[in-house]
C-alpha cells in the first residue's frame, strides 16, 4: 500500500500540486487522471522521488519515503517498477539486456536463470523470441510491453506506470490494460497508472483519482465515475457527445 | 555532483566492462583523428622550422630540437586535448544528454542505480587513463611527421633530425605533458557529463548542452595549462 499525505510541489512560483492526500491499496489497479498539464506525471515523479516534493509524506507500507537518505532510498526504489511514458528504454541494448540489466545490477543470479527470468516476462507480455531486437527495431506498443517487461523482472511489490496507452491503437491499448490488470492481481502490486485514456478508466479503474485546480478534486471507482454528478469529472471525462451519450445509456441500463 | 560519482559502483563486473566500452569509444575510436592531425601537425612544424632558419648561426638539428620540444611540451598535450574536447565532450554531453530527456536516467534512478556512478565514472576513468596513451602516440607520430616531411622536401638529412630530437631531451617534460593530460582528460569527460546530465528540455537543448561542453571544457583546458605549466614548469 502506498499512501500519500499532504503533497504539495510548486515550479518557481507557479503551483502544480496543493495537500494531495490519498490511498494506493495493494492489489488494485489506482487510476490518476486529470487534464493535460494538470500535475498527474508530477504526482507520480514525486512519489517515487524523481522529483523533490515542498512539503507532504509519501508512504511505501509504511516507509517515508520523503524521509529516506539517498541509500534509503536506493534500497526501496529495488522494489518499484516504472514504465514511463516514452517507454525509457535503454536504447544502446537489445531488449533481453534491457530486461536482464536490473537483475545483473541487483542480484547474483546466474547467466541461465537471467535468461530464464527474461524470457519468462517476455512471454508474459506475449513477445517470446524478440530478445536480440534493439528498442529502435519495435513498434510503440512492443516498446512499451517491453517495458513493463523490464518494470516487472525484478518482482516489484509497487509499479507506476505513465501513460501506458499513450500513442497506441485502441486494440494494443486493451492489450496493454489487460496486461497491467493481470499483473496487479497476479502478483498482487500496488500499481499506480496515469492515463487519460477513458476506455482504461472504465476498464481497469479500482481506484480512480481525479486531479483538477492542483488539487485532488474526486475520487471513486470505474463505476461509480459513471454515476458521479461532479461536473468537472464530468466535464471531463464525458467531453464528448458519444461519451455523453454512452453514459446516458449506462445509467439507463442501470436503471 | 562528483562525491556521487565517485561512490562505489554496485557491481564490479559490470562496472569494468562499462570502462571497457568507454575505453572504446573515447579512446579507442579517437585514435584516427590523433594519428592524422599528429602527423601533418608534425610535418608542418617541420617545415615551418626549417623555413624560418636562416641564419647560418644556428645549427641545422635546431629543426629537431624545435619540433621535439613544441610537440612534447604543447601541440601533443594541448592542441591534441582541445581536438578531443571538442570530439568525445561532444559526444559524451549528447550521449548523457539524449538519455536525460528520454527519461533512460530516471529509469536508472527508479531502478536504485547510482546515474551519476554508473554513467559517468566510466567516462572519467577511461578519459583519465587512455588520454596519455593518445597523446604518447601523439608525440612519436608528430615527430614522425616533421622526419617525413623534411625527407621528402629534402631540408634536413635523418641523421641530423634525430641529433636534434635527441639534443637536451628531458624525460621531465613527458611527465609534465602527461600530467596536462591527465588534467585535461578529467576536465574534458566531467564536464561534459555535468553539461549532458543537467540537461532539459528536447533535442535543440541537447545539442546547446553539446556545443557549451565543448566551449567550457576547451576554456577550462586553457586555464588550466595556464596554472599547469606556471605550477609545474617554473
Amino acid at each position: 500500500m502506498i499512501e500519500i499525505n499532504t503533497i504539495s510541489k510548486s515550479f518557481a512560483n507557479q503551483k502544480v500540486l496543493s495537500d494531495i492526500s490519498a490511498v494506493f491499496e495493494t492489489g488494485k489497479v489506482n487510476l490518476i487522471i486529470g487534464e493535460s498539464g494538470k500535475g498527474k506525471s508530477v504526482l507520480a515523479k514525486c512519489m517515487v522521488g524523481l522529483l523533490e516534493v515542498d512539503s507532504g509524506k509519501v508512504l511505501f507500507d509504511g516507509r517515508d519515503f520523503i524521509a529516506m537518505d539517498r541509500e534509503g532510498r536506493t534500497t526501496l526504489r529495488e522494489e518499484i517498477g516504472m514504465l514511463f511514458q516514452g517507454a525509457a528504454l535503454f536504447d544502446s541494448m537489445t531488449v533481453e539486456d534491457n530486461i536482464m540489466f536490473p537483475l545483473s545490477m541487483f542480484t547474483n543470479m546466474t547467466k541461465a536463470e537471467k535468461l530464464a527470468r527474461v524470457n519468462f516476462c517476455l512471454e508474459r507480455v506475449n513477445l517470446s523470441g524478440r530478445n536480440n531486437l534493439f528498442p529502435s527495431e519495435c513498434s510503440g506498443g512492443m516498446q512499451k510491453r517491453i517495458g513493463i517487461a523490464r518494470a516487472i523482472s525484478m518482482n516489484p511489490k509497487y509499479l507506476f506506470c505513465d501513460e501506458p496507452n499513450s500513442g497506441l491503437d485502441p486494440k494494443t491499448s486493451i492489450l496493454i490494460d489487460a496486461l497491467i490488470k493481470d499483473i496487479t492481481t497476479e502478483y498482487k502490486i500496488t500499481t499506480i497508472v496515469i492515463t487519460h485514456d477513458m476506455s482504461s478508466v472504465i476498464e481497469i479503474g479500482d481506484n480512480v483519482i481525479f486531479l483538477h485546480d492542483t488539487k485532488k478534486w474526486w475520487q471513486g471507482d470505474n463505476k461509480s465515475i459513471i454515476t458521479t454528478d461532479n461536473p468537472e469529472v464530468l466535464s471531463f471525462v464525458y467531453a464528448s457527445e458519444f461519451m455523453k451519450e454512452v453514459r446516458a445509456s449506462m445509467l439507463e441500463n442501470r436503471g | 555532483m562528483l562525491s556521487v560519482v565517485f561512490r562505489r559502483p554496485k557491481k564490479k563486473d559490470i562496472f569494468i566492462s562499462r570502462c571497457i566500452n568507454e575505453f572504446m569509444i573515447i579512446g579507442l575510436s579517437s585514435l584516427p583523428i590523433v594519428v592524422l592531425m599528429s602527423t601533418f601537425m608534425g610535418g608542418v612544424i617541420a617545415l615551418q622550422t626549417a623555413s624560418n632558419i636562416t641564419s647560418p648561426l644556428l645549427p641545422a638539428y635546431t629543426i629537431g630540437y624545435i619540433t621535439q620540444n613544441s610537440t612534447i611540451l604543447e601541440f601533443s598535450p594541448t592542441i591534441i586535448s582541445l581536438i578531443l574536447a571538442g570530439k568525445i565532450g561532444s559526444n559524451i554531453a549528447s550521449e548523457i544528454g539524449t538519455m536525460r530527456v528520454t527519461e533512460q536516467i530516471d529509469a536508472l534512478e527508479i531502478m536504485g542505480v547510482n546515474s551519476l556512478s554508473y554513467l559517468v565514472l566510466p567516462k572519467i576513468i577511461a578519459a583519465v587513463l587512455f588520454f596519455p596513451v593518445l597523446i604518447i602516440f601523439s608525440m612519436v607520430l608528430s615527430i614522425f611527421g616533421g622526419w617525413i616531411s623534411l625527407l621528402l622536401s629534402d631540408l634536413c638529412s635523418t641523421e641530423t633530425y634525430l641529433l636534434g630530437i635527441r639534443t637536451d631531451f628531458k624525460v621531465f617534460n613527458i611527465i609534465y605533458a602527461l600530467t596536462k593530460t591527465v588534467v585535461f582528460g578529467f576536465l574534458i569527460a566531467s564536464i561534459a557529463s555535468f553539461y549532458g546530465y543537467f540537461v532539459k528540455g528536447g533535442a535543440i537543448n541537447v545539442g546547446r548542452a553539446s556545443t557549451q561542453a565543448v566551449v567550457i571544457s576547451s576554456i577550462c583546458i586553457l586555464i588550466a595549462n595556464f596554472i599547469l605549466t606556471q605550477m609545474i614548469l617554473l
